[in-house]
């Protein structure tokens, strides 16, 4: 199986060793050209303003936005407001799920957490019954989901970290700084 | 469910979400903008850049909070802020508005000439200077969850970021051919923590991300430093002492990301207008030096 992981800016390398340890070929995607071939897509988690931005100076958004709308594709964190329809400011968004999220919700870095969080969709990929140890750097939050979005986790107060639209992942938090591989079983499951 | 703050994997984790990226010295909230504009990771909120540091000489301290909160207020990326080496109130002062990172910079006048700050004590995450593999283990281990080689600030020479980050790699490309048995004298002999030395033996590189700092000016420089193998630049005086700061900020981050293709690079290296004018490291006499402030 052959995967990208969007290499404009963010930690890339961490979803490149887990993806390669679960034995899918793993390209770093900067240019329109990267995506040839791909089955499916992670955008990292990083500074979406950063990332939006070589995006468009490397016209990377049509061909990524043509790209998504055909294949897997997951965002953590950076990668999750990149992904969204609406991130209530403006900046270059691929408007691919029909999630609002709000940047930086939880605060600055000194409110940066980390939790076990119950996530029952993992069980499709293990019998484990183990909550998820999620790692949220500055999130976002997903404030609103659309109709066809299922919600995969939230945190106590019901405020929503992880959400499905078809093929398409968004999670606020960043499993690619755990070694539990069970979210990125999850995503290469997605992949027909 | 219990939610944990200011552990060392969310400290570290920021630094890992500013790799591929660039920090940018930046010193009124309109340079932060355009410093955001530009596409940079991260800005760093100082009163005077290293090249205005080095000229007008003095005390150098941390900037005023109100000069800090502004910038905050300004941008959405992360904003760091520097503290004095050892100078832990300073420190405090920073965790106490907010700000996302703490330098705890050779670039400041020190404080403290033995010890450094316990960084382990605060809820925010540090970056330290190194010069080598010793020096950026000991800060590590007094809670440092992120390195910058030192280079030498001001001075738009890359020459000593050069030198730190080939010390940093060739000490650890030592230190993995290594028997187990060597290890302790290795750590004894470079003055670190040994089971730091013991993970980096067996990570290969570095337990936190590291970046280069100290003479970058020009998007070359700032490729040239990711391909000898750091995680990302911080560029001080070498933007805003620039003649067209918003052109040479946008090209210095395009050239982080694609620091491996010459034509783009080539590309962004155009028509830039005036680089800073720069300062010959070997003329600076060595009392001027600040590489050598820390330990």
């Amino acid at each position: 199986m052959k995967v990208g992981v969007l290499a404009l800016q963010g930690a890339f390398i961490e979803h490149q060793k887990i993806l390669e340890g679960l034995g899918a070929e793993v390209v770093q995607v900067r240019l329109p050209s990267d995506l040839d071939d791909l089955q499916g897509l992670i955008i990292p988690g990083g500074e979406s303003t950063t990332i939006g931005k070589l995006a468009v100076d490397f016209d990377m958004m049509e061909p990524l936005k043509a790209f998504c709308r055909s294949h897997a594709v997951w965002g953590t964190c950076a990668g999750s407001i990149f992904l969204s329809k609406d991130a209530a400011r403006q900046q270059p968004l691929l408007e691919l799920m029909d999630i609002k999220v709000e940047r930086n919700a939880f605060g600055r870095q000194v409110d940066s957490f980390e939790i076990d969080l119950p996530i029952p969709c993992l069980k499709k990929v293990s019998p484990s019954d183990a909550p998820f140890h999620a790692i949220f750097i500055r999130a976002p939050l997903i404030e609103e989901v659309g109709k066809g979005v299922e919600i995969l986790a939230s945190l106590q107060d019901g405020r929503i970290v992880a959400a499905q639209e078809n093929r398409w992942l968004a999670t606020s938090f960043h499993p690619e700084l755990t070694a539990d591989d069970r979210f990125h079983r999850y995503f290469l499951e997605m992949i027909p | 469910m219990t939610a944990e703050t200011g552990s060392f994997t969310v400290k570290k984790g920021l630094a890992q979400m500013l790799k591929g990226g660039v920090i940018m010295d930046v010193v009124t909230p309109e340079h932060a903008r355009i410093a955001e504009d530009a596409g940079a990771a991260a800005v760093m909120a100082l009163e005077r850049v290293p090249a205005d540091i080095r000229a007008q000489g003095g005390v150098a301290r941390m900037s005023d909070p109100e000069l800090i909160m502004k910038i905050m207020d300004a941008v959405t990326i992360p904003v760091m802020a520097k503290a004095r080496i050892g100078h832990f109130v300073e420190a405090q002062i920073l965790e106490s508005l907010g700000v996302d990172y703490v330098d705890e910079s050779e670039v400041l006048t020190p404080a403290d000439e033995e010890h450094h700050i316990n960084k382990h004590a605060f809820k925010i995450p540090f970056v330290c200077g190194a010069r080598n593999l010793g020096e950026a283990l000991r800060r590590i281990g007094e809670g440092a969850a992120m390195i910058r080689t030192k280079g030498e600030a001001g001075t738009g020479d890359v020459v000593e970021a050069v030198r730190h980050a080939r010390r940093v790699m060739g000490d650890i490309r030592h230190l993995t051919t290594l028997p187990e048995e060597e290890v302790m004298a290795f750590s004894k002999e470079i003055g670190a923590p040994y089971e730091l030395v013991m993970e980096t033996r067996q990570l290969g590189r570095l337990p936190v991300v590291n970046f280069a700092a100290g003479g970058i000016a020009t998007p070359a420089d700032a490729a040239l430093m990711m391909q000898l193998g750091v995680d990302g630049v911080f560029v001080g005086s070498g933007i805003f002492k620039s003649g067209d700061p918003a052109k040479r900020a946008a090209a210095i981050v395009k050239a982080t990301t694609h620091y491996q293709d010459a034509k783009i690079l080539a590309e962004v290296s155009r028509n830039l207008g005036e680089p800073m004018v720069g300062r010959q490291v070997n003329s600076i006499p060595d009392n001027e030096l600040i590489a050598g402030r820390g330990w």
